[in-house]
């Protein structure tokens, strides 16, 4: 009861704020977004504490995936912001000149934001971001399963940010249910497909808009691979396995550039679909077996061999769609057969996860990886309302529009529908019948 | 045929559309999407053309329909269901090429080098379900968009609307594609049969609370929603302004849109206490104008859709507080189902009429001191489809644009919004998600995949394990920094 209470004054606080306005002004927007670039930069060392006792991140990940795309993404904002937030005129239809017409975005209103714990920091602040930068208030909920993150989220933020519009609740599966009983502008969630189903159908209630990002076979990074039976999978096994050598040393269970598996119960899962110590390759496991039927979102790769490489895209094809899909090839035509014929969120060919630093491309999925898109101005419009505005005015009259109709009126307006200004002035000079 | 084999047809004949139906039609469009036909440009050209000749070979049958259905004036089946539809297939037609090309992007120079560009790919089985008061128009509409996105479509007409249904039924089967698009005639248990199925998005225009049915079934498969509800779309009307144009404006949006059921029709005024009683003199010389005296009779204002809807109507304008403020109209005529224009004034904010949608032809007014009140007003209540204001002052006009939060709204006219195919045609809170109409239709129906080309050289080792206290400095300064702090990075010094 006492957490129903602090769910319904926290969302009762941030609802009056928005309706108070301060919210909307630009300036309001920069100030909170260069508030959180200050609470970033004071606290690099305490994010990579927090994410080495959540994950075991080595901070060189940590910056690359977290703290530097949280920063990258302020920037780009900050820079762009006023170009979001303008009104864009449109083009009308000749016979309604001089109406104008434009699009205003505005913001939703108050925005619910359920971060995952694999990225605990930027998948909960990047939508954050957004969320902001269109003009909205919002409420987090990191991962309780990244608990150290959690709490630094928790602590800090209210240090820097407006803590009448930006707050955290923090917990586990009871608050996040408490949540999803109240009524949002939208609802933006990472995480998985299970948990992905229970928000949208709780949002359906209230006709709420949700955006999920899902994760399905691979979210972003590699879950197997595939792998032509004549380039010899075992060179590229081979090949692998003296790259990993190379990475993280003869002992890479030791290593400190590998994050580690994030809690005991991801552990048990992960042991149960493999026994040996990551990283771990399999070679062409039954399709079958739980590791092939599940996201794996752990240390073990498997390798299916396929007798031509276009036969990839028949496996990939009868699997769900994927967030992203990893080609690497030189051959142009195989490259084209796979932008057509598979459907995914993102395809990369020749490189992994460099998506994510490309400001001005959208992430998100699509089928069971999710819908919705955010990064960049995707980030703005994901969380805006897009308005449309139309101006008339009195001056000009066109008669034919009123009742009592006829077939006169009939024929002009057709024409004037179908374009035919021909015959709408030869009408109205009654050239015509 | 012998006596087993007619029982046998008439068997399948009055077979019900099941689950077992609904899942045999999805998979069979579904292997019709995976054969790549939807694909190429060439079909989806030939799918809008066969649209245009369904349209313009059957324009009689199509107007009959909607007399039978609705009564509906012919200038008014005319303009906004076969004309509207023209152009939009026109519109598709001419526009395809550039909307399908793929939309290159800036990539940074962290990455290169590389190439980036957003693709569209179709989602693939869409399911369309439509409403009553637009039969034509807001079935094929969203069905256009779907087939200029390369999907496979499933419509579903509104059965309150049954001659429509019936005659899109035998239209689409005739003229289009039945390996992609088909059509599925019923009510509750044929929607529901549809809406266990697992599609790539459903289309739905309609009510509320149906549409959070929709939201909901969707949700157990993960797919996203195009919900086109209602709301109760305000007009403000200021003084100062050409009264008459203004009245002629609100009648022909609220009255000559199918006699006030439609989704943007005005659904009530607010004015100033000073300015009503002119307002409401305007208005029913306007009326008297359009209709003559005789207004329940008009043969230029539709009928009620059915029994339901006028027995509701009827509740809305019996209530206790609410009936004695008609001052206009008023006249039912339940055989014919016909109701006279109405227009109420003063009705109190708690009564049944000012609590939800109307979607018919009573206009009721409220009055406020002044005309900023009326912002308040209006964001009390949930958000509408379609806002209006009649103003001549720029700071009113002002105020209104950026306060009140509504799918479209327009200053000095009504409902025209709707024929801007450059502006997206939605809702935002309880009237809907998403939008549609002219490249929105495009890419509602879209995928918009993000492809990064890569090539093999240019291969930094800073990403690399094992980390090092010096990549993490370059790599910083590749993701955050300028281009002078990857010089200093690379040099060894970092940036201060």
């Amino acid at each position: 009861m006492e957490a129903v209470r602090e769910v319904e004054e926290t969302l009762s606080e941030v609802r009056q704020t928005f309706k108070g306005g301060r919210t909307r002004s630009i300036a309001w927007r920069k100030k909170q977004l260069s508030s959180l670039l200050e609470l970033v930069n004071d606290n690099e060392e305490n994010i990579f504490r927090a994410l080495d006792q959540d994950l075991g991140k080595h901070p060189v990940e940590s910056y690359r995936d977290e703290i530097g795309v949280v920063k990258k993404s302020i920037n780009h904002t900050l820079s762009n912001l006023e170009k979001w937030v303008a009104p864009k005129k449109v083009g009308l239809p000749l016979p309604m000149f001089p109406t104008s017409g434009w699009l205003l975005p505005e913001p939703l209103g108050v925005v619910l934001v359920f971060a995952s714990w694999n990225f605990p920091i930027s998948l909960a602040l990047d939508p954050m971001i957004g969320a902001i930068a269109a003009g909205n208030a919002v409420v987090l909920k990191p991962s309780e399963q990244a608990p150290a993150s959690s709490s630094f989220l928790a602590n800090t933020i209210p240090q820097y940010m407006d803590s009448k519009a930006v707050k955290i609740a923090e917990g586990g599966a009871e608050i996040s249910e408490l949540l999803l009983q109240q009524k949002w502008d939208k609802i933006f969630f990472t995480g998985s497909q299970q948990v992905g189903r229970i928000v949208m159908s709780a949002a359906a209630k209230n006709l709420t808009p949700v955006a999920l990002e899902l994760g399905g076979k691979s979210c972003i990074g590699v879950d197997y691979m595939l792998v032509g039976k004549s380039l010899l999978p075992l060179w590229y096994i081979e090949s692998l396995k003296k790259t990993i050598k190379r990475f993280y040393s003869e002992s890479p269970k030791d290593s400190k550039c590998l994050a580690r598996v994030v809690n005991k119960r991801h552990f048990e899962r992960l042991r149960n679909l493999f026994q040996d110590p990551p990283p771990t390759i399999l070679l062409d496991p039954p399709l079958d077996a739980a590791i092939m039927t599940e996201e794996i979102f752990g240390p073990l790769l498997p390798i299916i061999t396929v007798k031509k490489i276009e036969e990839s895209i028949e496996f990939i094809n009868s699997r769900p769609k994927p967030l992203a899909i990893y080609a690497f090839t030189k051959d142009a035509n195989f490259r084209r057969r796979v932008l057509s014929e598979t459907s995914s969120g993102t395809v990369v060919f020749n490189d992994i996860l460099i998506q994510f630093v490309c400001e001005a491309l959208p992430f998100g999925g699509v089928g069971q990886s999710g819908f919705g898109r955010y990064h960049g101005k995707y980030s703005f419009d994901t969380f805006s309302h897009e308005k449309a505005v139309v101006q008339a005015n009195f001056f000009i009259e066109f008669g034919s529009r009123y009742p009592p109709w006829n077939d006169f009126k009939n024929n002009i307006i057709r024409s004037a529908y179908n374009l035919n200004y021909l015959n709408v002035v030869l009408l109205l000079l009654g050239l015509k019948r | 045929m012998g006596s087993m084999a007619i029982e046998e047809k008439k068997q399948t004949a009055a077979k019900p559309f099941d689950e077992e139906a609904a899942s045999a039609v999805v998979k069979e469009l579904r292997a019709s999407f995976v054969s790549g036909k939807t694909r190429s440009y060439q079909w989806r050209v030939s799918q809008f053309k066969c649209i245009l000749k369904l349209i313009t070979k059957n324009e009689r049958e199509i107007v009959d329909a909607l007399r039978s259905d609705l009564s509906k004036p012919e200038l008014e089946s005319q303009v906004y269901e076969i004309s509207m539809l023209k152009n939009s297939c026109k519109l598709a037609i001419k526009e395809l090429k550039k909307w399908m090309k793929p939309e290159k992007v800036k990539t940074s120079i962290a990455v290169f080098p590389a190439s980036a560009e957003i693709v569209s790919e179709p989602l693939g089985a869409i399911l369309v379900i439509s409403a009553w008061n637009y039969p034509f128009l807001l079935s094929l509409d969203p069905v256009v968009g779907a087939i200029a996105s390369g999907n496979v479509v499933v419509l579903k007409p509104s059965e309150l609307a049954p001659a429509s249904s019936s005659l899109l039924a035998k239209l689409l089967g005739e003229y289009m594609d039945s390996s992609c698009i088909r059509v599925v005639e019923g009510a509750v248990a044929e929607t529901s049969a549809l809406l266990e199925q697992k599609w790539d998005k459903i289309c739905y225009t309609g009510n509320a609370r149906v549409g959070r049915i929709v939201m909901a079934s969707a949700a157990k498969h993960l797919t996203p929603v195009l919900l086109e509800l209602g709301g109760k779309s305000p007009v403000i009307v200021d003084s100062g302004i050409n009264l008459q144009v203004a009245c002629r404006r609100i009648i022909v949006g609220k009255w000559g849109c199918n006699n006030g059921q439609a989704c943007v029709s005005p659904d009530y005024i607010i004015t100033t206490k000073d300015f009503a009683p002119k307002l409401v003199d305007s208005l029913k010389q306007e009326l008297e104008n359009f209709y003559g005296k005789n207004q329940l009779e008009s043969k230029d204002l539709s009928r009620i859709v059915n029994p339901h809807h006028f027995a509701r109507l009827t509740k809305l304008l019996y209530e206790d507080k609410v009936c004695g403020k008609i001052v206009h109209g008023g006249e039912m005529d339940k055989t014919n189902l016909r109701i006279a224009p109405t227009i109420l004034l003063d009705v109190p904010q708690d009564s049944l009429i000012m609590s939800e949608e109307i979607f018919g032809p009573l206009l009721p007014i409220l009055t406020v001191d002044k005309m900023e009140d009326s912002f308040d007003l209006i964001n009390s209540g949930t958000k509408p489809l379609a806002a209006y204001l009649f103003t001549n002052k720029k700071k009113l006009k002002e105020h209104f644009v950026n306060t009140v939060s509504a799918g479209g709204l327009v200053v000095n006219d009504t409902t025209i919004h709707l024929a801007v195919p450059s502006l997206p045609f939605g809702g935002v809170g309880e009237s809907g998600m998403g939008a549609y109409h002219g490249k929105f239709s495009f890419d509602a129906f879209s995928h918009k995949k993000a492809v990064v080309y890569r090539g093999f050289f240019g291969d930094a080792s800073i990403r690399y394990p094992p980390y090092t206290k010096g990549k993490l400095r370059i790599l910083k300064a590749l993701i955050s920094g300028g281009i002078l702090s990857i010089i200093c990075a690379l040099f060894g010094r970092p940036k201060a």
